[in-house]
């Protein structure tokens, strides 16, 4: 069994949400996310922003879909942390 | 209790305190003077069926809510579909399925609700004397002026609310909404009396 134990991710989203009820809504998507977010760029209507997401057992689809219904864009995963079921973590 | 916080969540995307707020107390004062208004050509008018002034009033409350639930529903529709799409050209992506387009869709009927029923609630509240008179139900004042006299608290207590919302004295504001009614009464003495 892999599991995903961290993603950092390239979102564009609205000025709204802002940034704490985005991140809550994205943490709602797992019971033991820590979601950290940093305000890359700002535009008139829009906003560049990394996502670096932690969990035991992130399930990629539903931070994505969570995102899409926040109203956000996923334009890149730029990094990801993986384990397989024996703790061994890989870096890709 | 999930629908509020969604709605809480809604209104906070769009920023949509504010307006709500405004067409409550724009369409409750337009349905409080409206009323007003209706009694007192009917007193000065002194027309005894009560029945006639009932019906009218009523008239006039059903004809302010749905006037109230249309319009608000049909300008704010057009008001969140342009931002949206505004906002779909700047994600370059479609936001039908996102909050935002829930919300696009969702607080136009809020706030059609909010000013449909503002004014009629304040009307169906001003008409109580009426209604009860109707019922046989023995009032200590003439029906009219128990209207009248609610018409008058509840254009203060609107007066109320507004000076909260400013963080006035609220006193202040609401014997200034006070003075309008006032000022709406005497005109229609002056003018139709």
């Amino acid at each position: 069994m892999i599991y995903t134990r961290k993603l950092i991710l390239d979102v564009l989203k609205p000025h709204q949400p802002n940034a704490l009820e985005f991140c809550r809504g994205i943490a709602t998507a797992g019971g033991d996310y820590q979601v950290r977010l940093l305000v890359i760029e700002m535009d008139e209507k829009t906003e560049t922003v990394q996502l670096v997401i932690k969990g035991e057992a992130i399930d990629f689809e539903s931070v994505q879909s969570a995102i899409e219904g926040l109203g956000g864009s996923l334009h890149s995963i730029d990094e990801v942390e993986v384990c397989s079921e024996t703790e061994t973590a890989e870096t890709l | 209790m999930r629908l509020l916080s969604q709605i809480g969540f809604l209104l906070e995307l769009t920023r949509s305190h504010d307006i709500v707020r405004r067409y409550f107390v724009v369409n409750g004062f337009d349905g409080a003077l409206t009323m007003l208004g209706l009694i007192i050509g009917f007193q000065i008018s002194e027309s005894s069926d009560l029945r006639v002034v009932t019906n009218a009033c009523l008239g006039a409350t059903i004809a302010l809510g749905m006037s109230g639930l249309s319009s608000a529903y049909v300008s704010e529709s057009a008001e969140r579909k342009r931002a949206l799409n505004k906002l779909e050209k700047a994600m370059i992506t479609d936001l039908q399925d996102s909050a935002h387009g829930t919300a696009a869709r969702g607080i136009p009927v809020l706030i059609a609700v909010v000013n449909g029923s503002a004014p009629l609630i304040i009307s169906l509240l001003i008409m109580l004397p009426l209604f009860a008179a109707n019922n046989d139900i023995e009032l200590p004042i003439p029906p009219l002026i128990a209207a009248t006299v609610i018409a008058l608290l509840l254009i203060f207590l609107l007066g109320v609310f507004l000076g909260r919302v400013a963080a006035v004295p609220w006193f202040r504001s609401g014997a200034q909404t006070l003075l309008l009614a006032i000022a709406t009464a005497a005109l229609i003495y002056l003018i139709a009396g």
